[in-house]
């Protein structure tokens, strides 16, 4: 009986962060801290950029998550959100910084706040706009859903390629020729703090200056872990069980008193949120934006970083996004740089280069279909879905419940000190 | 716009029609029997266009021994063609056979966006496989077709290419009607279509129809694809997404799982969208297509002649 009492304890003590798991984050932490500082420092300035634009897809494939993984409606256009809050964020920071420019003529760093004023706006606008996707779909399902989405993705590039409303200058993407955009806020003041060069480490000596690539690489990575922890919390909440709920029988969730309508409408929303987060922190890290980035091979992108970490879960989400943006770039610009000839002694020539980034789709391609077939749970799945996606281990999942049973049923005999 | 160019639009239509009909076939073949959306479809238009380009090519070279004889007379002009369109049609379709034994069979029985995201792997694989392995622009198409004009009324004109895919795709959609509603398999594929488990308690092998689905749905993408080729003249490894979302669109469009539907669909759609193009501006000539595409899956998602779809539980 003892024993039985115990599995309890360990079930819980589990959902509590055990100390090795503590170290693990806080390692993950320090690390993600530190990259940027090493790979600037030592001359690597690609990497940071790299890590960059690896936190971007770790932002869109978690807003995605929230579509395909949590409420499991496949979102083929989920990029049009992105595409919105990257033009929002160019079409609306402008006057912004523009106004703050004037209204504060004596603050040179008054402008480049546009960009944080924007991300909420930005947010708001592509949130609507899934409002307004998710609207009309609200009856369809599965494979007619992502056909739908596709075509308005499709509809929201050819829109913004076309000059839409006067707004957009077509494909030669914005801002217009002699305008840019405004440097972000602190960046001058950091650049001038932060310069510190210490001449015996490495071979070139170790110089660190805060340009612009760390600057958004700290901004993405704050993002990253907002958006973390609000998908996290989302995951658990009551909204998150109804999509759990509505993703494995939307007609016996419905029945149960689970508001469908509701539950796909802020699906839709929340997904397309962070999409236009990500989608104006990636115009201004960018400095230009232009409908080239928003095509339906971008969408599915995203869709393969979460398939291929695993639907629904964070972890995964991560490391899908490591893999298929960051991995590809990584050997191409160490490659490129001659780090990796430097750290391993491996050449790689000129051909094989491009070779790398050329090949990287057909691989994709490959690797969507392999993991559909062997492993459709992903890498790193959420628990939750590793269970439903394997029905064999079902059994062993009842065995583990019946003894919770027991014990549970062991705790409640009177005389026991409960 | 002038009634000339109406006319004009309406015979450009037609063509488009025919072409999107064609391959709107393999889709509502695949999705009758297996609920699926074959993404990869597109890619077996693309992939006919290029074997037809290669057949072409290779026929019609002077190192060719045959060459002069099929280049020289209208006879062997038609028996090059008769050729080309075989070989590219038999091709794909065991392409087809073998992407479904390799990407979508072992899925039959997965959640349903396995093979949906699958045959999106599928598609970005081949379109790549071109892409590096053959060329990365466009190529022109040899112009061994003689195209000229047949009909004028007025400015407008119907050249006998136009005609030629008009005709042929009729006739092809003729034979494929005839064949799944007099035959004894085409009869065994509508059983399948109606009921797979029970079809295949009545010893009809499942297997085998859901392979022939496979084959002639990407044949007649193939020939599509040719046709494609010949009509615009240049062949890309990108060409096959855009046709094959808007033949999506003429199958559901005509009710998705329905033969006839979608042959109707896709002339329909090949009409409106080159009076839309005529009335609207070119740049949003794509934008007609989704656009009826959504339309149709919100307000009648069983198509023009589809029964209303009926929720399982």
């Amino acid at each position: 009986m003892g024993g039985s009492k115990m599995d309890i304890k360990t079930s819980v003590e589990s959902a509590k962060m055990s100390p090795t798991k503590l170290a693990v984050y806080a390692g993950i932490g320090v690390l993600v801290f530190l990259a940027p500082i090493l790979f600037q420092g030592f001359g690597q300035l690609f990497l940071v950029r790299i890590l960059a634009i690896v936190g971007l897809y770790v932002m869109l494939a978690l807003g995605l998550n929230i579509v395909v993984g949590y409420a499991g409606l496949l979102d083929l256009g989920y990029i049009a959100f992105y595409g919105i809050g990257a033009y929002a964020g160019i079409l609306g920071g402008q006057p912004l910084s523009q106004w703050l420019a004037a209204t504060f003529p004596d603050q040179p760093w008054a402008p480049g706040l546009s960009y944080f004023i924007m991300i909420p706006i930005a947010a708001v606008a592509a949130a609507i706009t899934g409002i307004m996707l998710g609207t009309p779909v609200l009856r369809l399902r599965g494979d007619y859903l992502a056909i739908v989405t596709l075509g308005f993705g499709e509809i929201v590039r050819i829109a913004l390629n076309n000059n839409i409303f006067g707004l957009t200058n077509g494909a030669a993407g914005l801002p217009k020729a002699g305008e840019v955009v405004p440097k972000p806020f602190g960046l001058d003041w950091l650049t001038k703090v932060t310069y510190f060069r210490i001449p015996n480490l490495g071979d070139n000596g170790f110089t660190f200056t805060f340009t612009a690539n760390v600057y958004w690489y700290y901004i993405i990575v704050l993002l990253c872990v907002f958006t973390i922890f609000v998908v996290r919390r989302l995951d658990d909440s009551r909204l998150g069980r109804s999509w759990t709920a509505m993703r494995e029988d939307e007609v016996a969730a419905a029945s149960m008193g689970v508001n469908i309508t509701g539950a796909k409408l802020y699906a839709f929303s929340l997904g397309a949120l962070w999409g236009g987060i990500a989608g104006t922190t990636f115009a201004n890290f960018q400095g230009f934006v232009s409908p080239e980035s928003f095509t339906f091979m971008e969408s599915v992108f995203v869709v393969c970083v979460i398939v291929l970490g695993g639907m629904g879960s964070i972890p995964g989400a991560i490391v899908g996004a490591l893999v298929i943006q960051g991995v590809p770039e990584l050997i191409r610009g160490m490659a490129s740089s001659g780090l990796l000839t430097a750290l391993t002694g491996i050449t790689v020539s000129a051909e094989a280069q491009s070779a790398i980034s050329n090949y990287r789709y057909l691989v994709f391609g490959l690797l969507m279909v392999i993991m559909m077939a062997w492993r459709p749970q992903g890498i790193l799945p959420s628990k939750r879905r590793a269970r439903e996606l394997r029905p064999e281990d079902e059994k062993a999942l009842d065995e583990t419940n019946q003894t919770l049973y027991d014990a549970q049923h062991d705790t409640a005999i009177p005389g026991e000190d409960l | 716009m002038s009634a000339d160019l109406i006319i004009q639009q309406l015979v450009n239509g037609v063509t488009l029609g025919g072409m999107y009909a064609l391959i709107a076939l393999g889709y509502t073949l695949v999705y009758g029997i297996l609920l699926m959306i074959n993404f990869a479809h597109s890619e077996m238009f693309m992939g006919g266009a290029y074997v037809g380009l290669g057949m072409l090519t290779w026929l019609s070279s002077d190192s060719f021994p045959a060459s002069s004889f099929f280049k020289g007379s209208t006879f062997g002009l038609i028996l090059l063609f008769l050729i080309v369109f075989a070989v590219a049609g038999i091709t794909i379709g065991v392409l087809g056979v073998i992407i479904e034994r390799v990407a979508y069979r072992p899925l039959r029985h997965a959640p349903r966006l396995a093979p949906l995201i699958s045959a999106i792997g599928v598609s970005i694989f081949l379109q790549n496989a071109v892409l590096l392995w053959i060329d990365s622009k466009a190529i022109p198409y040899p112009s061994l077709f003689p195209v000229r004009q047949v009909i004028s009324i007025g400015g407008a004109s119907l050249n006998s290419l136009q005609l030629l895919i008009v005709v042929a795709s009729l006739v092809l959609l003729l034979i494929l009607d005839t064949f799944v509603s007099k035959t004894r398999i085409g009869k065994a594929m509508r059983a399948t279509s109606q009921d797979r488990e029970a079809a295949g308690l009545m010893g009809i092998d499942i297997n085998y129809i859901i392979a022939l689905a496979f084959f002639i749905g990407p044949a007649l993408g193939a020939v599509a694809g040719i046709f494609h080729g010949m009509y615009y003249g240049t062949v890309i490894f990108s060409m096959g997404f855009i046709p094959g979302i808007k033949s999506f669109t003429a199958a559901v469009l005509g009710g998705i799982g329905n033969l006839r539907g979608a042959m109707l669909g896709g002339f329909v759609l090949g009409i409106v969208e080159s009076l839309g193009a005529g009335f609207l501006s070119t740049g949003y000539k794509d934008v007609i297509a989704f656009g009826i595409l959504i339309l149709v899956l919100i307000f009648r998602p069983g198509g023009l002649l589809g029964e209303s779809v009926v929720e399982k539980v």
